[in-house]
């Protein structure tokens, strides 16, 4: 996904000729180094792109959610005063459908992210990635997705493949999801 | 710099009316008779000295934005602009509907940057100051939540004033540096097909966007209606996608990522997504469709009587320029042509007017928008049978309300 080697970049860069009508600008963007790109960039995508070295297991999740997670989200991922994360039972094509990670999320790279950048909401980006891993164990295993000893890492999360994940249909561009 | 208003030092306040006493009782012979009895106060004695930054009347302190959020996370939440009680197609910057994720960072603009990176020739940051150099453009342009209306999916209609229901959607001047500007300078990889924004609030608020709408008409927004942004509204920078979902215009705009693929991050699948009857679901349903409104006379209003009122409202389209708005008041009947105010612009509010004469028997008054694209905004029934009643997000359809004998206004589905 991201370009690691620079020279290709630069090579790339030159041999694409973008016919951009953008009016000229001074150019006073600053160089960015990869070490500084690192520290910001946060994104995991679907193919396990962005993932950060760490692991963790359900079992291990329990803990960190118990702590940080269920007095909003709920004793086991639902019946709390947050949104609804585990405990589906109805089907998406029901009077009442329910919309957990298990129903309704089509990629697990999305709960660890979304964990990592935004959860707990009162202290965000406080978890370190061991717990990040364990905690989205922990709602996979409550989904029922994998198993509570299963380990979560860059190599595995990946490869798990959705209740949902082909649940849905891109309205932009007009055409199908892959 | 001065300080605040002198008018509301009450010190001031007290000195100048004691000097106004003074003056009165000198003169006070002299000023009896008719002119000065009938003289309303504000015209008898020196009104409010300058001030640093106006404020709105305080007789118009009930025009606010409505705030609806758990109080056990306040800053996620939503507060709907007042669309009832304002004119024109411009939202005052005050008043623009806000939705944060996280609550509103106070953010200092020498120290927040913009990265590009990723797919591109050179990865590169800029400074709020750089971006102030880049050359501008400024265009008007609505912005709408993708939960707008969305009370209209319940079995029954919610009595509230329109903007506690439509108000999720407001229209700025937005200022800034086309995307596409520096996009260029940093070089875009022929397989770069997506662009990652992200926020540096708390939410760490993150969308994939297609990158042709990044080269197309995307803004690095840096005023809103002439003066700098407001911080919940983005300050000091935000992304500005013009008849895109208002997730997507991502304020306090801090990374951007090229990308052969999106993200799939939370708010372009578990959220902002539309569960359809099938069970599947509309996703990077970016644009919003053409809509319309009346705000004048709205829900919870009572008309005067019977005589000539104006039915006036606003139209928008993500797609393109209103081309029509008509209106009925006989419940879809009958309808007419409204008259559309200038300017006409696309993926703008477009305010509407039609004159009424209402005989003082029922009505029910409706508005339909056209757009360019020759869209017309859907009947209920036929947005809820195609979409089912799960969708939450992108609610569009026509909107009816009903006008009582005794002049009262109620919000109804018909």
């Amino acid at each position: 996904m991201s370009m690691r080697d620079p020279i290709l970049a630069v090579f790339l860069a030159l041999a694409s000729t973008p016919a951009l009508a953008a009016p000229e600008g001074p150019r006073l963007g600053q160089a960015l180094e990869p070490a500084a790109i690192s520290a910001l960039d946060i994104t995991v995508f679907p193919d396990g792109t962005g993932l950060p070295p760490g692991q963790g297991t359900a079992v291990e999740g329990k803990a960190v959610y118990d702590a940080r997670c269920a007095a909003c989200h709920g004793p086991d991922g639902s019946g709390g005063s947050a949104e609804e994360l585990a405990g589906g039972r109805n089907p998406l094509t029901s009077a009442e459908p329910d919309k957990t990670i298990g129903t309704y999320w089509p990629y697990a790279s999305t709960v660890f992210d979304f964990i990592r950048r935004s959860m707990p909401l009162d202290a965000p980006r406080s978890l370190g990635n061991d717990e990040v891993y364990a905690v989205t164990a922990y709602l996979l295993h409550a989904n029922g997705i994998i198993g509570e000893r299963d380990r979560l890492d860059a190599t595995t999360l990946p490869k798990i493949r959705m209740p949902n994940a082909a649940g849905f249909v891109w309205a932009y561009p007009e055409r199908q999801s892959p | 710099m001065q300080n605040s208003s002198e008018s509301e030092d009450p010190k001031s306040e007290s000195g100048r009316r004691k000097f106004l006493k003074t003056g009165l009782a000198l003169t006070g012979t002299a000023l009896t008779g008719s002119v000065r009895a009938a003289a309303p106060p504000w015209m008898t004695r020196p009104g409010a000295p300058l001030s640093n930054y106006g404020q709105p009347s305080p007789h118009e302190r009930a025009v606010i934005r409505w705030v609806a959020a758990n109080a056990d996370a306040p800053g996620n939440g939503i507060s709907w602009t007042p669309l009832e009680r304002l004119e024109g197609i411009v939202t005052p910057s005050g008043l623009h509907f806000e939705r944060h994720h996280n609550g509103v960072p106070q953010i200092d603009p020498a120290v927040h940057r913009l990265a590009v990176h990723g797919l591109v020739g050179q990865a590169s940051s800029f400074g709020i100051d750089d971006l102030l150099r880049y050359p501008m453009t400024s265009r008007l342009c609505f912005i709408e939540c993708g939960g707008n209306s969305n009370a209209g999916w319940h079995r029954e209609p919610i009595q509230a004033p329109a903007g506690n229901i439509h108000g999720l959607a407001s229209c700025s001047e937005w200022t800034g540096v086309p995307l596409a500007t520096v996009l260029e300078e940093c070089g875009v990889q022929p397989n770069a097909k997506w662009l990652i924004a992200e926020g540096a609030d708390a939410a760490a608020m993150n969308v994939s966007i297609p990158l042709d709408k990044a080269l197309d008409d995307a803004l690095l927004a840096l005023y809103q209606n002439g003066e700098r942004l407001r911080p919940e509204n983005g300050y000091p920078l935000r992304l500005v996608l013009p008849g895109w979902e208002g997730v997507t215009n991502v304020k306090w705009l801090h990374r951007l990522q090229l990308a052969d693929q999106p993200a799939m991050a939370r708010n372009e699948t578990a959220k902002y997504t539309e569960l359809l009857p099938s069970g599947q679901a509309r996703q990077f349903s970016f644009v919003m469709e053409a809509k319309s409104v009346i705000t004048h006379p709205f829900a919870g209003q009572t008309l005067p009587g019977p005589g000539l009122h104006q039915i006036s409202g606003l139209a928008w389209s993500g797609r393109g320029t209103i081309r029509r708005v008509e209106v009925s008041t006989d419940g879809g009947q009958t309808w007419r042509d409204a008259t559309l105010d200038s300017p006409i612009l696309p993926k703008c509010f477009t305010r509407f007017r039609l004159p009424w004469r209402w005989d003082g028997s029922p009505a029910v008054l409706k508005s339909r928008a056209t757009d360019e694209t020759g869209y017309v905004q859907p009947e209920r029934q036929t947005l809820i049978a195609e979409r089912g009643r799960h969708g939450y997000f992108h609610y569009n359809a026509i909107v009816s309300s009903a006008v009582a004998a005794d002049g009262s206004v109620s919000h109804v589905y018909a």
